[in-house]
C-alpha cells in the first residue's frame, strides 16, 4: 500500500500526491517505529493456534465445494504463502485454506497445515464466517482477501475468525506481506510461519503472485498500516497484511505511517523491519522464492525490492520513490498462477456456481450439466439475491456467450438430439427447452420448469420412470437431461415459412475499381479463390460442401456472373441500375463448386484480365449488399456475402457516402458522430439482410478514409466480420489477407439464427452486445453466426432470487447449419445466489467483467463523449471496489487500497480499456481504425478482449532455446524490456518483434541472417527461414501465436530506438501512453483516490 | 377509258402516284360535291430501274417560303439563264454550274420524262445502317430455336458494314455487349421499371466518355463510336461472336409456375432499345426489330397480367372499356413510337404466337415509324422465316430495299392545299402557305417524317381545292404538286427524290364527264379505306361505318344514273362500277368440280372442290391419260408460288379441299350469297352455304341502290 502512496506523487493524481509524499516520508520515518509491530506479533501468536484448528473444518468444506484440486492448490498457496510467512498467516490460513479447500480437494492436505491460513482470504471467510463476529474481523478479512487474493474462496476465515479478533490481528500480520520476508525469518514466523509456510509454500506460487499482484511490497507496507490501524491488538500485522496483497492504502495519513511502517516497520520491530525491507524483496522474490522454486526469478528481476529496502531508513530519500510496479497486482502473475493451478485437471461442470479457470489457462472441460465456459462465461458465478445488493455492488451481471464456440479436439461437440416430429420438449409457459435442471414429478408424468415453475405434462413418448432420487432413469442416456450443451433437430415449425431451408450460399463480391486492380488485390483474390472453393465448410463427414457459390464484381455498377456448369464460358451480366438493385439471373448464379468448376476457374482467370485496364475509380456499396441479399432471397436460402471493397462509396447510388473524417471533432461532444453511421440506409439494409439470413463479411482495403463506421453497419448487424488492410500491397499483406480469408471462408457458420436467453424468475436479460440485430427486446437475430462471434448479455433483477435454487440461464440458438439443417443449440448454466456481498466478490471473473465493460463503453461512445464514457467506467470501477471495501474488507485505514482477490486486476485491465484507441486516441490513430476496433471488440470473447487490452509480451532470448514451452510472459511495460533481448508482443491483432539494441550478434545472425543490429530492416514482416534452433524456435512460436488467434497477425520487426518503436510502445499498456493514458501505477493511485472519496 | 387506265398505270409506274381524280374539279365547292376527296396514293420510293440517280444536288426556288425544286414544269429562259418557279412564280437564276444550259442541253430535271428524279447528296458523313434485334426469350424451345436460326441466318444477309446489336428480354432485359472476347457480357435491366433515355444511357455507360477519358487521352479520335460500339458492332467484325451468342441464347430461366404466363418485359425492352439508339445514333437509319412470342406481361407496356386465369382483353372488353392495361400500354408504346420517330429510327414487330400478343397496343410503334408488323403462329413457320428473310431482299442494283429517316415534303400550286397524310409517317409540324386548315389524316403540316420505308411504302395524301367557285381556274390550267422525299438510302447515301406532277382542272358542271372518266376507283377505294381506318382510331366503330355508308350512298347519288325511287333503274358507269363491291369471290363459286385460288393479300388459299379432291385422292393425276388433270391441279400451285415469291409480308399459304379444316379461311372471305338463311329459298344445288349473318353483296347492293335513288337521302 505504501507503494501506492508513493505512486501518488505522480503527476496525474496531484491531489493525492501531497498526501502520499507525506506518507512516505512520514511513514517511513516515523511509522516504522510507531507502528506496533510488537503487538502484532503477539497477536499472531495467539491466533495462530486457533487457526490451526480451524483448518480442518475448512477442509471438510472444501471437498464438497471444489472438485478441482489443482486449481485450489494454486490459489491457496499464494495466499498462504504470504500468510504463512507471517505466522499470523496461520490463522488466516486456516480460513483461507478452507477456501482453497473448497475449490480444491487437493488443498486439504495443505489444509491441515497452515495452508489454510495462507489462503488468507479473510473475505472468503466471512461468508463462511459462520460467525464473523466482529466487524473488524470482517474488515480484516476483507483486507485479507485483498492480500490473499485468494480471498474469494474463503470461508476459512470464518473458521479463523472464530477467534475473530485475534484472527484479525493475525491477518493483520499477514498483510504485512511486505513483512513476510521478515516474518519468516524472525518474529511471528515461528509459529504461524512454520505452518503457513509449509502449507502455503508448496502452493506458494500463488502466494507470490499475490505478493506481486499486491504490489506486495507496497501492499505489504500498507497492510502493515492498515493492519495496525484496524487491528486493535495486532494492528500492525493482521489487518494490513491481508489487505496489502491487493493494495495499497495510500491516503490515511495514519495508514501512511503504517505503510511506512511497512517500509518503516523495520524500525519498530527490528525483525519486522528487516523483514519488511527484505520483506519486500521477499515477498516479491524472496518470500516467495523460498516458497516456490519457480518464482525465484522475480526476486532477481525486481529491483523494486531493494529500493524499498533502502527506503525504510530514510524517509526522504525515498520520497521521489514511486509505487513499485512489482508491488502492484501483476496480470502475468495471476495468469501464471491460474495456469499452474488449474491447467492440469479438467474443469468439470457438474457443480453450480463454479468459477472456471481463466481464459488464459489451457484446460479441458467435462460437461456434467452446465455449459462449458467456452460457451458461456459470467462476470460472477454467484449472483446477489436482490437487486439492492446488486445495485450496491455495482458489479455488472453479465454472461459472455459464444454459442458456436469451437472446441479443442479432445472435447466432443454437442450431441444432436432428435425428438422426431413433435420437436424438442419445452415448457408450455416460458418455452424453455428440456434441460438437466427440469424437475420431474409425479413419478415422471410431469415436470416442473426450472425457469418459471410451471408444471407440464410429459408427453407419453417421452415418459420415463424416476429413480429413488427423483431422477429419470434415462437421465444419462439423454443429453438434454444430463449435459449443459446439446442440440435439437428442429422441426418444420422452426423454419421460415414453414419450409425446411435450402443449403446456404456464399457470394463473393469483388471490387474491381482502379484501386483494387492496381494493388493486385483482384488478381490475388481470384487466384486464391480457385483453390479455396474446395474448402467450403461442410457438415460432419460430408464429402462435399452443400454450400453453393456465386460471384459478383463491381465498381459503380455490378457484374453478375452466370457460371452454370453447362456453359462453355461464364457470362457476365451488368446491372447499372444501382438505385434499384435486383438480381439479373437465377439459374447459374449460385452453383455447386464441383459441378461448375471449369466455368468458375475460367471466370476467375478472366476477371483480372477483364478489368486490367479499368479507369473506374468510383464504387458503390449498399447496392452490392442489396444485390447479394436479393440473390439469396431469389434462391430462397440464407448465406454469406464476402465483400472485398477498397474505397469510400461516392458513386451516385443509395448508401452513397461523403468524406466526413474530421479529427477536430476528437474530444468534443460531436466526436460520437465519427462512430455513428452517416446515413440510416445501412441499418435499413441490414434489417432486410437479417430477415433473409444474409450475413455480410467485409474485407476492406482502403488507401484512405472509407468510413468504416458506416460500412461496418451491415456486417455488424448481420453477425458478419470486418477485416481491414490499410494500404494493401500484395507483397506485404498477401499472407495476412489470404490467411484471414481462408479462415473466414472455411469456418463453420450457422445462418438465419435467433438466440434467446431465458433465465430463472428473478433476473432477466436486459441488454445485449455483439454483432447482431434485435427487432424486439428479447430475441437476438443473427443472419450469420460463426464460432468466433460472441454475444455479451447483461442481466438485471426483476425480483428476488433464491439462494437455494440459484439462478439458471438457458441460451437457445436456433440456426441453419452449413448443410442446411435447422437446429437448436441449447446451453444451460446454473449459478449460485448469495445474500452476502462477499460471495459475489469472491466468485467474480475479472476478464469477463472487462469484456462486458469494454463493450459497454464502446457502445457508449456512440451516444456520449468519450470523456463521459471514461469517467463512467472509472466511477463504476471505483464503486465496485468501494463497495467491497466498505462491506467485505476488514476496516483498515483509509489509506489502504484493498482489492478483492478476484478483482485485483480490475484496475490494470480497466486502465487498458480506458486508454485504448477508441476511448483515448493518439494522434496516429485514424478515425477508421477507431471505428474498426470498436466494431471488433463488440463481438470479441473474453480471451480476445483479455489479450487485446493487455497484450502478451514474451521474451525470446531469456529462456534456453531448448525449452519447448512458450516462454513466460512479462508485463507490458518498457521497464521490462532489456536491450540485450528480443521480445514478441501480440494482442490478437498485432504482432511485434522487438529487438534490443545490444542483442548479441550471434542472435541477430541466427534470426535475421544479417551481421549486426544496424543491418536489421526495420518494419520487416517476415523472418528469414534459417536452419538454426533459435530461428526455428522463434518462427514456430510466431506460428503458434497466430494459430491461437482468429485473425492473422502480421509481424512487424521493431528495433529499439527506431521510429517504429513508437508504434510498439503504444502496446506497452502499463506505461503512460503518448495520448495521455495513465500508467498502471498512476491509475491505481487515482482509483484509490476515487474509492476513498466514495468511502468518505 | 382505256386511255385513262393507261394513263393511271403510266403515272403510277413513273411517279409512284395514283390520284383518286385525275382531272380536278376547279373549285372548292365542286370538289366537295365529288364525295371522294382529291387525294393521291404516293409511293415515294417506287422502284425505278430506269432511273439512275443524278450525282448532284437539286436547284431550289429562291423564295424562302417556297423552295420548290426545279422541275420539267418550270418555265425556263435559256438566254437569261432564268427559271420561273411553277408554284410561286418566282424567277430564279440558275446556279453557276448551269451556265451551259440551252434548249438542247438541258439538265435531266428539266426533261419531261424526269417528272420523277433522284439526287444523291454528297455532303455529310455517311453512317452505317443499324439493326438492333430485340428478342423475346420467353418462347417454347422450338420457337426459340427457329428464331435463333433465322437471326443467325440474317447476319449473312446484312450489309457487312451494318452495325448490329442484340437485346434479349424475358423477366429481365439484357443488352448484350458484342465486342468482348471470352466472357460474354450483357447489361441487365429490370423488366418492370421504366427508365428515361438519360438513365438508360447512363446505365449503359454511354454518356460519360467525354470528360475523364478524353482529358486523359486528348488525341483519341471518335470517342462516341468507340463507346457505343460495345453494343452495336459491324456485322463483319462480330458475326462469329454473335452467331455463337445467339446459339447460346437460353429460354428465360426464371421459373414460370403453373397457372402463370411467363413474365415478358416487352415494354421495357423496347424502351431500352429506343433509348440506346437515341443516345448513340440519333437521326441515323436504324431498325429496331422486335421478335416476340406473346403479350407483354409486366412493367410499362404490359397488356395482360401473368395470371393465366385472366384472359387477354377481347374486343368485347375493349368496347366495354374493360381492358385494364390497354390505355396505359398504348400510351407507353405511343411515347416510344414518337421518340423513335423523332430519332429517325424505325421499329419492326414480328409477333408469332397462337394467342394475341398485344399488337393492338403496340401497333403505333410500327405505324408511326414505318416499321413492319408481321404476325404469325410460330417462328418455326415459313411464313415468318421467309418474311423475315425478305426484309433483307435486294433490288436490281444490289441495294437493300429499305430506306430510312425520310422526310416527305409536299408543295402545291396555289389552287391546292394539303389537308393531310395517312400512312407510316408522323407530322413534322411544318406550317406553310400550302397547308390546309382542314385536316384529313395527319394534317396541319406540309412535311412528314417516314422513318422506315421500302419501295412499296405508300402514303395517302389528301388535298383540298381552295379555289372559290366564283374565281374559276382559267380554262386549260393545270394544278401542280411536288413531292420531295429526302432519305437515307440503304447504301447509306442521303438522297432526294423529287416527283412533280400536274393535272388538268375541269369545271365540274360543264365537264363532269371528264372528271368522271378520270376517276381511279381503285385508288379511291384505298384512300377512302384509309380515311375510314384513320377515323376508326379515334371514333366509335359504328360511327365510322355509318360515315363510310353515307359517303358511298352520296357517291352513288352523285355519279349513278337512275330514276328517282326506282332502284332497278340504277346504273354506275364503268369507272365506278367496282368501287362499291370489291368482293369478287362468291360462295356460289364453291362447287364440287372446281379448283379455287383465293388471294386476300394475307392469305392465299387453294381449294379443291369435293369431286376434284376425290379424284386427286384416287390418283387420277398420276395416270398418263389424265395428264390434263395433273396440269389442272398444278396450275393454282404455280400461281400461288408466283404470288408468294413477291409478296411482303409473306401470305399465309393454305392448300385445302372440300371439308378440310383449313377451308374456313375461304369460307370466311367469300361473298355469302348463300347462307343458312336463304339456302333453301334458292333451291339450287350450287355453291356452299356460308354460316353467317353478314349480308351478301347482293343484299348490300340492293339496299344501296334503294338508298341512292331515294329522294329522302
Amino acid at each position: 500500500m505504501n507503494v501506492n502512496q508513493s505512486a501518488p506523487p505522480l503527476p496525474p493524481f496531484g491531489q493525492s500526491q501531497p498526501v502520499y509524499p507525506g506518507y512516505h516520508p512520514s511513514s517511513y520515518g516515523g511509522q516504522p517505529g510507531s507502528t506496533a509491530p510488537p503487538t502484532p506479533y503477539g497477536a499472531y501468536n495467539g491466533p495462530v493456534p486457533g487457526y490451526q484448528q480451524t483448518p480442518p473444518p475448512g477442509v471438510s468444506r472444501a471437498p464438497p465445494s471444489s472438485e478441482a484440486p489443482p486449481a485450489s492448490t494454486a490459489q491457496a498457496p499464494s495466499g498462504q504463502a504470504a500468510y504463512g510467512q507471517f505466522g499470523q498467516g496461520d490463522v488466516q490460513n486456516g480460513p483461507s485454506s478452507t477456501v482453497q479447500m473448497q475449490r480444491f480437494p487437493g488443498s486439504q492436505p495443505f489444509g491441515s497445515v497452515p495452508l489454510a491460513p495462507v489462503v488468507s482470504q479473510p473475505t472468503v471467510l466471512q461468508p463462511y464466517g459462520p460467525p464473523p463476529t466482529s466487524a473488524q474481523v470482517t474488515a480484516q478479512l476483507a483486507g485479507m482477501q485483498i492480500s490473499g487474493a485468494v480471498a474469494p474462496a474463503l470461508p476459512p476465515v470464518g473458521l479463523g475468525y472464530g477467534p475473530p479478533t485475534s484472527l484479525a490481528s493475525a491477518s493483520g500480520s499477514f498483510p504485512n506481506s511486505g513483512l513476510y520476508g521478515s516474518y519468516p525469518q524472525g518474529q511471528a514466523p515461528p509459529l504461524s510461519q512454520a505452518q503457513g509456510h509449509l502449507g502455503a509454500q508448496p502452493p506458494q506460487r500463488s502466494a507470490p503472485p499475490q505478493a506481486s499482484s499486491f504490489t506486495s511490497p507496497a501492499s505489504g507496507g500498507p497492510r502493515m498500516p492498515s493492519m495496525t490501524g484496524p487491528l486493535l491488538s495486532g494492528q500492525g500485522f493482521g489487518g494490513p497484511s491481508l489487505s496489502q496483497p491487493n493494495h495499497v492504502s495510500s491516503p490515511p495519513p495514519q495508514a501512511l505511517p503504517p505503510g511506512t511502517q511497512m517500509t518503516g516497520p523495520p524500525g519498530p520491530p527490528p525483525p519486522m523491519h528487516s523483514s519488511q525491507q527484505p520483506g519486500y524483496q521477499l515477498q516479491q522474490n524472496g518470500s516467495f522464492g523460498p516458497a516456490r522454486a519457480p518464482q525465484p526469478n522475480y526476486g532477481s528481476s525486481y529491483p523494486g525490492a531493494p529500493t524499498f529496502g533502502s527506503q525504510p531508513g530514510p524517509p526522504q530519500p525515498l520520497p521521489p520513490k514511486r509505487l513499485d510496479p512489482d508491488a502492484i497486482p501483476s496480470p502475468i502473475q495471476v495468469i501464471e498462477d491460474d495456469r499452474n493451478n488449474r491447467g492440469s485437471e479438467p474443469f468439470v461442470t457438474g457443480v453450480r456456481g463454479q468459477v472456471p479457470p481463466l481464459v488464459t489457462t489451457n484446460f479441458l472441460v467435462k460437461d456434467q450439466g452446465n455449459a462449458s465456459p467456452r460457451y458461456i462465461r459470467c462476470t460472477s458465478y454467484n449472483i446477489p439475491c436482490t437487486s439492492d445488493m446488486a445495485k450496491q455492488a455495482q458489479v455488472p451481471l453479465a454472461a459472455v456467450i459464444k454459442p458456436l464456440a469451437r472446441l479443442p479436439p479432445e472435447e466432443a461437440s454437442p450431441y444432436v438430439v432428435d425428438h422426431g416430429e413433435s420437436g424438442p420438449l419445452r415448457c408450455n409457459r416460458c418455452k424453455a427447452y428440456m434441460c438437466p435442471f427440469m424437475q420431474f414429478v409425479e413419478g415422471g408424468r410431469r415436470f416442473q420448469c426450472c425457469f418459471c415453475s410451471c408444471i407440464n405434462d410429459v408427453p407419453p413418448q417421452y415418459f420415463q420412470h424416476l429413480d429413488h432420487t427423483g431422477k429419470r432413469v434415462d437421465a444419462y442416456d439423454r443429453p438434454e437431461l444430463s449435459l449443459g450443451s446439446y442440440e435439437f433437430l428442429a422441426t418444420v415449425d422452426y423454419c421460415k415459412n414453414n419450409k425446411f431451408p435450402s443449403p446456404p450460399a456464399f457470394i463473393f463480391m469483388i471490387d474491381v475499381s482502379y484501386n483494387a486492380i492496381r494493388s493486385g488485390l483482384v488478381r490475388l483474390l481470384c487466384e486464391e479463390l480457385k483453390s479455396l472453393l474446395d474448402f467450403l465448410p461442410r457438415e460432419g463427414g460430408a464429402e462435399e460442401s452443400a454450400i453453393r457459390v456465386g460471384f459478383v464484381t463491381y465498381n459503380k455498377v455490378l457484374h453478375f456472373y452466370n457460371v452454370k456448369s453447362s456453359l462453355a464460358q461464364p457470362q457476365m451480366m451488368v446491372v447499372s441500375d444501382v438505385a434499384d438493385m435486383f438480381v439479373p439471373l437465377l439459374d447459374g448464379f449460385l452453383v455447386n463448386v464441383s459441378e461448375s468448376r471449369a466455368v468458375i476457374t475460367s471466370l476467375l482467370d478472366q476477371i483480372p484480365e477483364m478489368f486490367a485496364d479499368t479507369r473506374e475509380t468510383e464504387t458503390v456499396f449498399a447496392p452490392v449488399i442489396q444485390a447479394g441479399m436479393e440473390a439469396l432471397k431469389a434462391a430462397e436460402c440464407a448465406g454469406k456475402l464476402f465483400l472485398f471493397h477498397t474505397s469510400l462509396p461516392i458513386a451516385e447510388a443509395p448508401g452513397k457516402l461523403k468524406n466526413r473524417d474530421d479529427r477536430k471533432l476528437i474530444n468534443t461532444d460531436k466526436e460520437k458522430t465519427l462512430f455513428q453511421p452517416q446515413t440510416g440506409a445501412y441499418q435499413t439494409l441490414a434489417k432486410e439482410c437479417v430477415a433473409q439470413g444474409c450475413c455480410v463479411d467485409l474485407f476492406l482495403f482502403p488507401n484512405q478514409y472509407v468510413d468504416v463506421a458506416t460500412l461496418s453497419v451491415v456486417p455488424q448487424l448481420t453477425g458478419g466480420s470486418v477485416y481491414k488492410y490499410a494500404c494493401f500491397q500484395v507483397e506485404n499483406d498477401q499472407e495476412r489477407f489470404l490467411s484471414d480469408l481462408r479462415r473466414d471462408v472455411q469456418k463453420v457458420v450457422g445462418f438465419d439464427a435467433v438466440m434467446r436467453v431465458r433465465t430463472s424468475t428473478g433476473i432477466r436479460a436486459v441488454d445485449f452486445f455483439g454483432a447482431f440485430y434485435m427487432s424486439n427486446t428479447t430475441d437476438v437475430e443473427l443472419a450469420g453466426l460463426d464460432g468466433d462471434k460472441t454475444v455479451t448479455v447483461e442481466f438485471k433483477h426483476d425480483d428476488r432470487l433464491n439462494e437455494e435454487s440459484g439462478a439458471l440461464l438457458q441460451c437457445a440458438l436456433l440456426y441453419t447449419s452449413c448443410a442446411g439443417q435447422r437446429r437448436l443449440r441449447i446451453h444451460n448454466l446454473a449459478l449460485n445466489c448469495c445474500t452476502q456481498l462477499a460471495d459475489l466478490y469472491r466468485n467474480c471473473e475479472t476478464d469477463t467483467l472487462i469484456n462486458y465493460m469494454a463493450k459497454f463503453a464502446y457502445r457508449g461512445v456512440l451516444n456520449s463523449p468519450v470523456k463521459t464514457v471514461r469517467d463512467t467506467l472509472i466511477t463504476q470501477c471505483a464503486q465496485i471496489l468501494a463497495c467491497y471495501r466498505k462491506n467485505c474488507a476488514s476496516p483498515s485505514s483509509a489509506g489502504q487500497l484493498i482489492l478483492p482477490e478476484c478483482m485485483k486486476l480490475l484496475p490494470v485491465y480497466l486502465n487498458c480499456v480506458l486508454k485504448s484507441d477508441v476511448l483515448q486516441p493518439g494522434a496516429e490513430v485514424t478515425t477508421d481504425d477507431r471505428a474498426y476496433v470498436r466494431q471488433l471488440v463488440t463481438s470479441m470473447d473474453v480471451a480476445e478482449t483479455n489479450v487485446f487490452f493487455y497484450p502478451r509480451l514474451l521474451p525470446l532470448t531469456k529462456s534456453p532455446i531448448e525449452s519447448a514451452t512458450e516462454p513466460p510472459a512479462v508485463r507490458a511495460s518498457e521497464e521490462r524490456l532489456s536491450n540485450g533481448d528480443i521480445y514478441l508482443l501480440e494482442n490478437g491483432l498485432n504482432l511485434f518483434l522487438w529487438v534490443g539494441a545490444s542483442v548479441q550478434q550471434g542472435v541477430v545472425q541466427s534470426l535475421f541472417s544479417v551481421s549486426s543490429f544496424s543491418q536489421i530492416t526495420s518494419g520487416l514482416s517476415v523472418l528469414p527461414v534459417l536452419d538454426n534452433p533459435l530461428s526455428k524456435k522463434v518462427r514456430s512460436l510466431i506460428d503458434s501465436l497466430r494459430a491461437q488467434r482468429s485473425r492473422y497477425m502480421k509481424l512487424i520487426v521493431v528495433k529499439q530506438e527506431d521510429k517504429l518503436e513508437m508504434l510498439f510502445k503504444h502496446f506497452l499498456v502499463e506505461d503512460k501512453s503518448l495520448s495521455g493514458g495513465a500508467s498502471y501505477v498512476d491509475f491505481l493511485c487515482h482509483m484509490h483516490k476515487e474509492i476513498r472519496q466514495l468511502l468518505s | 377509258m382505256a386511255t385513262y387506265l393507261e394513263f393511271i398505270q403510266q403515272n403510277e409506274e413513273r411517279d409512284g402516284v395514283r390520284f383518286s381524280w385525275n382531272v380536278w374539279p376547279s373549285s372548292r365547292l365542286e370538289a366537295t360535291r365529288m364525295v371522294v376527296p382529291l387525294a393521291c396514293l404516293l409511293t415515294p420510293l417506287k422502284e425505278r430501274p430506269d432511273l439512275p440517280p443524278v450525282q448532284y444536288e437539286p436547284v431550289l426556288c429562291s423564295r424562302t417560303t417556297c423552295k420548290a425544286i426545279l422541275n420539267p414544269l418550270c418555265q425556263v429562259d435559256y438566254r437569261a439563264k432564268l427559271w420561273a418557279c411553277n408554284f410561286c412564280f418566282q424567277r430564279n437564276q440558275f446556279p453557276p454550274a448551269y451556265t451551259g444550259i440551252s434548249e438542247v442541253n438541258q439538265p435531266a430535271e428539266l426533261m419531261p420524262q424526269f417528272s420523277t428524279i433522284e439526287y444523291v447528296i454528297q455532303r455529310g458523313a455517311q453512317s452505317p445502317l443499324i439493326f438492333l434485334y430485340v428478342v423475346d426469350t420467353c418462347l417454347e424451345e422450338d420457337d426459340l430455336q427457329a428464331l435463333k436460326e433465322s437471326l443467325q441466318m440474317s447476319l449473312s444477309l446484312l450489309p457487312p458494314d451494318a452495325l448490329v446489336g442484340l437485346i434479349t428480354f424475358g423477366r429481365m432485359v439484357q443488352v448484350h455487349e458484342l465486342s468482348c472476347e471470352g466472357i460474354s457480357k450483357s447489361y441487365v435491366f429490370r423488366g418492370t421499371k421504366d427508365l428515361t433515355a438519360k438513365q438508360i444511357q447512363d446505365m449503359l455507360g454511354l454518356t460519360k466518355p467525354a470528360m475523364p477519358m478524353q482529358q486523359a487521352r486528348p488525341g483519341q479520335p471518335h470517342e462516341q463510336p468507340f463507346v457505343s460500339s460495345r453494343f452495336l458492332q459491324p456485322v463483319h467484325k462480330i458475326d462469329m461472336n454473335l452467331t455463337d451468342l445467339l446459339g447460346e441464347l437460353q429460354r428465360d430461366p426464371w421459373p414460370v409456375t403453373q397457372g402463370k404466363r411467363p413474365l415478358r418485359s416487352t415494354g421495357v425492352a423496347l424502351s431500352i432499345a429506343v433509348g440506346l439508339l437515341e443516345g448513340t445514333f440519333p437521326n441515323t437509319g436504324a431498325r429496331i426489330m422486335l421478335f416476340t412470342g406473346g403479350p407483354p406481361t409486366q412493367g410499362p407496356g404490359m397488356v395482360v397480367g401473368d395470371e393465366l386465369k385472366v384472359p387477354i382483353r377481347s374486343w368485347h372488353d375493349i368496347e366495354k372499356d374493360n381492358a385494364r392495361f390497354m390505355k396505359k400500354a398504348t400510351k407507353h408504346y405511343e411515347m416510344l413510337a414518337n421518340r423513335t420517330a423523332t430519332n429517325g429510327h424505325c421499329i419492326d414487330i414480328y409477333a408469332c404466337a397462337l394467342d394475341q400478343t398485344g399488337l393492338l397496343e403496340m401497333k403505333c410503334c410500327a405505324n408511326l415509324t414505318g416499321g413492319h408488323m408481321v404476325m404469325g403462329d410460330s417462328f418455326n413457320t415459313s411464313l415468318f422465316k421467309q418474311t423475315f428473310q425478305r426484309i433483307f431482299s435486294k433490288d436490281f442494283n444490289g441495294d437493300f430495299r429499305m430506306a430510312f429517316g425520310a422526310t416527305l415534303e409536299v408543295k402545291t400550286s396555289r389552287e391546292l392545299k394539303v389537308a393531310g397524310a395517312i400512312g407510316p409517317c408522323v407530322s413534322l409540324n411544318v406550317k406553310g402557305p400550302c397547308v390546309s386548315e382542314n385536316e384529313l389524316g395527319v394534317g396541319g403540316t406540309s412535311q412528314w417524317k417516314i422513318c422506315g420505308l421500302d419501295p412499296t411504302s405508300t402514303l395517302g395524301i389528301y388535298f383540298e381545292v381552295v379555289n372559290q367557285h366564283n374565281a374559276p381556274v382559267p380554262q386549260g390550267g393545270r394544278g401542280a404538286i411536288q413531292f420531295v422525299t429526302q432519305y437515307q438510302h440503304s447504301s447509306t447515301q442521303r438522297r432526294i427524290r423529287v416527283t412533280t406532277i400536274a393535272r388538268n382542272w375541269a369545271d365540274a358542271q360543264s365537264q363532269l364527264r371528264h372528271i368522271e372518266a378520270a376517276f381511279d376507283q381503285e385508288a379511291a377505294a384505298v384512300l377512302m379505306a384509309r380515311l375510314g381506318v384513320f377515323r376508326a382510331e379515334s371514333e366509335e366503330g359504328p360511327d365510322v361505318l355509318r360515315w363510310l355508308d353515307r359517303q358511298l350512298i352520296r357517291l352513288c347519288q352523285k355519279f349513278g344514273q337512275y330514276n328517282k325511287e326506282d332502284p332497278t333503274s340504277f346504273r354506275l358507269s364503268d369507272s365506278f362500277s367496282l368501287y362499291p363491291q370489291p368482293v369478287l369471290l362468291d360462295s356460289s363459286s364453291i362447287l364440287a368440280e372446281r379448283i379455287l385460288l383465293m388471294d386476300t393479300f394475307f392469305q392465299i388459299v387453294i381449294y379443291l372442290g369435293e369431286t376434284i379432291a376425290q379424284w386427286r385422292k384416287a390418283g387420277y393425276q398420276d395416270m398418263p391419260e389424265y395428264e390434263n388433270f395433273k396440269h389442272l391441279l398444278q396450275a393454282p400451285l404455280d400461281d400461288a408460288q408466283e404470288i408468294l415469291q413477291a409478296r411482303f409480308p409473306m401470305p399465309r399459304y393454305i392448300n385445302t379441299e372440300h371439308g378440310g379444316s383449313q377451308a374456313r379461311f375461304l369460307l370466311s372471305k367469300v361473298n355469302p350469297s348463300q347462307t343458312h338463311n336463304n339456302l333453301y329459298a334458292w333451291g339450287q344445288e350450287t355453291g356452299a352455304p356460308i354460316l353467317t349473318d353478314d349480308v351478301s353483296l347482293q343484299v348490300f347492293m340492293d339496299h344501296l341502290k334503294k338508298l341512292a335513288v331515294s329522294s329522302a337521302c
